[in-house]
């Protein structure tokens, strides 16, 4: 099914702070803000919950910690034990500084990795984005004509007080913002 | 924490950017193409990492003969320089991760190229290990995996395992920071890039990034878990260097102090080496309304904290083998002050201790010349250091019928020089092909009140 968007460029912070908060107000259906750096208190009046991402550390870093502690225990107490100058099997503290980096290298990678599955991003990807110029000096908001009670040129009177340019409507497919 | 700062602070970024300015500054050095300087200053890093390469081809294909080790004094130059390298690195990690958890905002002008500089450092430094290894085709031995000796496992209680998954750890997690933090850096670049070539390239390495928010926060939100995770790693590596030494017997060597001790002084070698880089950087690249004299002030601030630290840590290495009342640890600092070696000390505390006082004058702090000799100063005395404390605590040990001289071969030299040629030719790339300077992250500093539209469009 396709859908009717309607995209507005903006050129300054205060101006996308404000505007997405009135869209949000007035109960619009805002897609998504492209913004060049991350702007602060975005996320908060778009209402987006915080990410999940810091429980796939803890839970990789334990996993990776752990594996390798037990891997430490069975190298050298079970599968091949080697005296090494009269030292106990169980050497912990000398397991500590291994099982440290592991836990460090498994958390980190996993974590870029899982942010990559949840942003849906991979290297060549076209990327999706209403105006390729938000990577540079542009802030895009793109809202969603949900139904027929949407007034574009209200809402394009709305947004031009927020010093709105470039505003266009366009129809796009399902999951499309081009 | 988005507070402005108070207004009689001079401003992070000066003159007044926009942020199509700031994207077009920071890339023109991409987009520019190599100017003669560059060819110059890449042919001569080029050759002398060919100098290296030769050197190193050379010991490996005749033995560790060619060094002037000998049978009292086993390590000496190599891993003074494996150490050195590692400690460059640190100020990099040190500037992207601790002072991004203690909301420094200045550390956006130099965080890129400190985290490129830790990574190039870094690669140097696990040279010199896989070297010394004398046959450095097992290198790959150093791995625990399953094998035809019985499976025969590493012993995990050797420091120098440790030291394996430091450095390997520590190289793959600079490397995913540095990387991560270039992403939207990337999508710039080819939104901006003109060729083809260019703009399939940076968009292929970009990843798709399109700076939507919802992407934006996951992104900030891994960046902060990459900066938590590398600041304590960032500590456990160079412990675990200093636990190569203070983990063995020798007078010297033995001492708790160790890991605080390695850990100051590579900071302080670190952040020498990026002002080192980036006053070279800001002039030659006209850099400097993003790299201004504010950073190099606050960055002349940290060595002087670290530099005294080190100095305290002299000290303290001093006391101990007065109060331990071991005639073996108290020979050891003797003959370090006044033994054949005292000229190496006496430079190390000259260039560590004594040349950093200077920077406590405002005035001298904001003389960039100055700056930059006083870090070469550093640069130098963190070397000797290094060197002092490898050999002078194993040349004369328990037994005086076994003491020794140890004086580098032209070999062990050049594979010094080597990786520095090998440092510069990655640097020197490093600034011509990617944006030196974090682009998204600089324009979220241009602090408040700033006007976002281009001058003439």
């Amino acid at each position: 099914m396709n859908r009717r968007l309607l995209v507005a460029a903006f050129e300054r912070e205060e101006d996308i702070l404000g505007a997405t908060r009135a869209c949000r107000d007035e109960g619009l259906k805002v897609i998504d803000v492209w913004t060049p750096y991350p702007v602060h208190g975005l996320d908060q009046i778009m209402g987006m919950a915080r990410s999940r991402l810091p429980l796939v550390t803890l839970i990789l870093a334990i996993i990776g910690g752990g594996l390798k502690i037990w891997f430490e225990y069975w190298t050298t107490e079970f599968s091949w034990p080697l005296n090494v100058g009269g030292k106990p099997w169980d050497s912990l503290p000398a397991f500590i500084p291994v099982t440290f980096e592991v836990m460090v290298l498994t958390a980190g990678i996993s974590t870029v990795v899982a942010f990559l599955i949840a942003t849906r991003l991979w290297p060549g990807k076209a990327p999706l984005t209403p105006d390729p110029r938000a990577t540079d000096d542009r802030f895009v908001l793109v809202v969603e004509e949900a139904d027929s009670t949407f007034d574009v040129a209200r809402v394009t009177r709305l947004l031009e007080g927020y010093n709105a340019f470039d505003i266009d409507e366009r129809v796009v497919g399902q999951g499309e913002v081009r | 924490m988005a507070e402005a700062p108070p207004a009689t602070r001079q401003p992070l970024i000066l003159g007044e950017k926009s942020l199509g300015q700031v994207s077009r500054d920071i890339l023109s050095l991409v987009e520019g193409g190599a100017t003669p300087l560059w060819w110059t200053a890449f042919l001569i890093s080029f050759t002398v990492l060919m100098i290296g390469a030769a050197a190193i081809t050379y010991q490996i294909a005749t033995g560790v003969g060619t060094w002037g080790l000998n049978k009292t004094v086993g390590w000496a130059f190599d891993i003074t320089n494996f150490v050195f390298w590692i400690g460059i690195g640190h100020a990099g990690t040190l500037i992207s991760a601790v002072l991004y958890l203690l909301r420094q905002r200045w550390r956006t002008s130099v965080n890129r190229s400190a985290e490129a500089m830790t990574l190039f450092a870094v690669l140097c430094a696990g040279l010199f290990p896989v070297i010394h290894l004398g046959r450095p085709w097992f290198a790959y031995w150093m791995a625990p995996y399953p094998n035809t000796r019985g499976s025969l496992w590493i012993n995990f209680r050797s420091p120098l395992v440790w030291d394996f998954f430091a450095i390997s750890t520590y190289l793959t997690i600079s490397f995913l920071f540095w990387y991560f933090g270039m992403i939207p850096d990337l999508a710039t670049l080819a939104t901006r890039a003109k060729s083809r070539l260019r703009r399939r390239l940076a968009g292929f390495l970009s990843f798709g990034w399109s700076g939507s928010t919802s992407t934006w926060l996951r992104y900030e939100t891994v960046y902060l878990l990459l900066a938590g995770l590398a600041t304590p790693l960032v500590v456990s590596v160079h412990t675990i260097v200093s636990w190569d030494f203070a983990t063995a017997l020798i007078p010297g060597w033995h001492s708790t102090i160790f890991p605080p001790y390695f850990v100051t002084g590579a900071i302080f070698s670190g952040f020498a080496m990026v002002l080192t880089l980036l006053l070279i950087a800001r002039k030659t690249m006209g850099l400097e309304d993003y790299i201004t004299v504010r950073h190099v002030d606050a960055m002349c601030k940290i060595l002087i904290a670290t530099g005294g630290i080190v100095g305290f840590s002299y000290l303290i290495e001093v006391f101990t083998a007065l109060y331990s009342g071991d005639p073996y640890e108290q020979f050891a600092v003797v003959n370090r002050a006044f033994g054949p070696y005292a000229w190496a000390y006496w430079l190390v505390i000259a260039c560590n201790v004594v040349a950093p006082q200077l920077l406590w004058f405002k005035k001298l702090r904001h003389n960039m010349l100055v700056v930059w000799i006083i870090s070469i100063f550093i640069n130098v005395g963190m070397w000797f250091e290094r060197f002092v404390i490898i050999v002078t605590s194993l040349h004369r040990d328990f037994v005086p019928s076994s003491w020794a001289m140890y004086r580098p071969t032209i070999i062990e030299i050049a594979t010094l020089a080597g990786t520095f040629g090998l440092f510069f030719t990655c640097f020197l790339l490093f600034a011509r092909f990617v944006p030196v300077i974090a682009i998204s992250e600089v324009k979220g500093v241009l602090g408040p009140g700033h006007r976002h539209e281009e001058a003439g469009s």
